[in-house]
């Protein structure tokens, strides 16, 4: 019976790669599938290559991932898919060659799967905003990208072109590590059986280490073996669409009932209706099981028809965020603090900042629930003050950051204040969501050789 | 006995756009009845005060022992425009650890932290 072992080597751009190495060298692993995109990546490269003509486009830290687990991957053959390609898959399937060669690996095929960016057509192929239902005519002043989510099949035309790693823009998330599945079994398409099986999965993979024990531990709750040190997934997958899923052993972390279950419903909203471009996913039916030590075998995800259209991400210039933070201590921290507040408020008018909102937390007491924080707690020791406003302009952005500083001097006793630093503003890239008709979609591979 | 869900239900958020999602999963099988019934949307709703600013949809998933709550409006805009500090909502499932359940005493040797 053919059983295939996928591995995850990363779930978001920022991920570790130690253990993604690990997977390479120890994994014995047919496959390994790296996510490095989230919902803002594709704008914020837009924007970034418009400023920077030195910006290659693709996963800033394509280089680091590559180096770590080409030569792992070269010895034991695995095959690599990965969306490291951003806004140049070209760009980074050609780095990949280079790496190749650098290690020695002559004749290795690395394809590029283009096509999912359409920001040029994105208003005649769209109707409305789904967040709000306005027209996405709207967002024509303020566009900066648009890209469609792909599905798997392009990946699966890759791979029996000969590709031997698959670098790709956007790719919905899942179908990354559905791609293998598809191509070495032979599935179809039009399976909705299998390919519920199939994304179900990736959707439990596709986060790395937040399935093996990230994003988990709550100590005297929750423990978890070496949380420092923790291994990323390994699948392995059936004919049938079961499987298990694991990890290297000497990893730190666990798979379990708990991670599993966890990892199901993360950023899931209707479990019997998960939407993704090669399917309808339903984790109602799942069926987990600890079959061993950091073993667990999901079988029974279920899968219906995908829908006659893909998801299609806008993002769009929105204006600016300015933001700064100073501290209280001691006793009478909280008193002090809500007097710096309202110094704030007034200075804010004084200066006349033009902000569509303007929040002031006391972090250390309400600043990560807000309106949730429980009433009537015990004053706490420390407070910063962090003040946020949101701008058109960064001139108005500005104005935050200016008048912290002026609470250096001008302010009330006993404040702690931070080197300045920066022009404390940022870009606001707002992600918007529509749909296409996915026959207005057209993917397109290119093979290059190393 | 009236105990906080921490010790009955482990939890996890997610984000898409402005929804946050937040699960609720009970430490067992006993368990997972009365938090069913007692955490309803309404109650999850309400809990969350004006953290929330649109509905709440539950869904219940009964054999994997989890509740899966929909929260819109509940992310200040969605990650980039958001003003608060945790622009994923991260840490926002956490809120829901100090609300109060009834816990009928033979459970207690099935309830975690205590």
């Amino acid at each position: 019976m053919k059983r295939l072992r996928i591995g995850s080597g990363s779930a978001w751009w920022g991920d570790r790669v130690e253990p993604a190495r690990l997977n390479a060298e120890h994994g014995d692993l047919d496959y390994l599938c790296f996510e490095t995109m989230a919902e803002a990546t594709v704008s914020a490269a837009q924007v970034r290559a418009r400023r920077d003509p030195d910006f290659p486009g693709y996963d800033t830290y394509l280089d680091d991932r590559m180096q770590a687990v080409l030569p792992g991957c070269i010895k034991r053959g695995t095959k690599i898919i990965s969306n490291q390609g951003w806004i140049n898959p070209d760009g980074a399937a050609q780095r990949v060659t280079h790496w190749l060669r650098e290690l020695g690996a002559r004749g290795v095929k690395v394809a590029a799967v283009s096509g999912s960016v359409i920001t040029d057509r994105v208003l005649d192929l769209t109707d409305t905003i789904l967040e709000n239902g306005k027209p996405t005519s709207t967002l024509k002043d303020s566009l900066v990208s648009a890209e469609a989510y792909l599905g798997a099949e392009p990946i699966v035309e890759a791979l029996r072109q000969g590709a031997q790693i698959v670098i790709t823009g956007r790719v919905a998330d899942p179908s990354l590590f559905m791609a293998p599945m598809m191509h070495e079994f032979g599935w179809d398409p039009s399976d909705h059986v299998r390919l519920g099986r199939g994304i179900g999965l990736g959707h439990l993979m596709e986060c790395g280490s937040q399935v093996t024990g990230g994003y988990f531990p709550d100590p005297g709750f929750k423990d978890m073996p070496e949380p420092w040190n923790l291994g990323f997934p390994i699948i392995e997958v059936e004919e049938d669409g079961s499987a298990v899923i694991t990890k290297l052993p000497g990893t730190g972390g666990a798979v379990n009932l708990m991670t599993v279950k966890e990892q199901i419903f993360y950023e899931v909203h209707d479990p019997a209706n998960y939407l993704t471009p090669d399917v309808v996913v339903d984790f109602t039916t799942t069926q987990l099981e600890e079959i061993g030590p950091d073993r667990v075998r999901v079988t029974g995800i279920g899968g219906k028809p995908r829908t006659p259209t893909l998801k299609v991400s806008i993002g769009c210039m929105e204006g600016f965020i300015g933001e700064d933070m100073f501290f209280y201590a001691g006793p009478g921290a909280l008193r002090r603090a809500k007097l710096a507040k309202q110094i704030l408020e007034e200075r804010f008018k004084i200066v006349g900042l033009d902000a569509e909102e303007v929040r002031i937390d006391f972090l250390g007491l309400n600043a990560i629930h807000g309106d949730a924080t429980p009433k009537d707690l015990p004053e706490p020791y420390e407070i910063a003050v962090r003040v946020a406003a949101r701008t058109k302009t960064r001139a108005e952005a500005v104005k935050v950051g200016r008048e912290v500083d002026g609470m250096a001097v001008s302010g009330i006793a006993m404040t702690g204040k931070r080197v300045p630093h920066q022009d404390r503003t940022r870009e606001i890239i707002g992600v918007w969501s529509s749909l296409v008709p996915r026959e207005k979609v057209q993917s397109s591979i290119a093979i290059y050789e190393s | 006995m009236r105990v906080q869900l921490q010790h009955v239900a482990h939890v996890r958020s997610g984000d898409k756009g402005n929804t946050s999602n937040i699960m609720a999963i009970a430490y067992s099988e006993d368990l997972y009845p009365l938090l069913k019934e007692q955490l309803t949307a309404e109650r999850f709703k309400a809990y969350y005060g004006g953290a929330i600013k649109g509905p709440v949809d539950r869904y219940a998933v009964d054999h994997l022992w989890a509740l899966n709550f929909v929260a819109q409006g509940a992310l200040g805009g969605g990650v980039s425009r958001s003003l608060c500090l945790d622009n994923y909502g991260k840490a926002l499932s956490a809120a829901i650890l100090g609300f109060e359940l009834d816990v009928p005493d033979r459970l207690a040797n099935q309830l975690r932290g205590l």
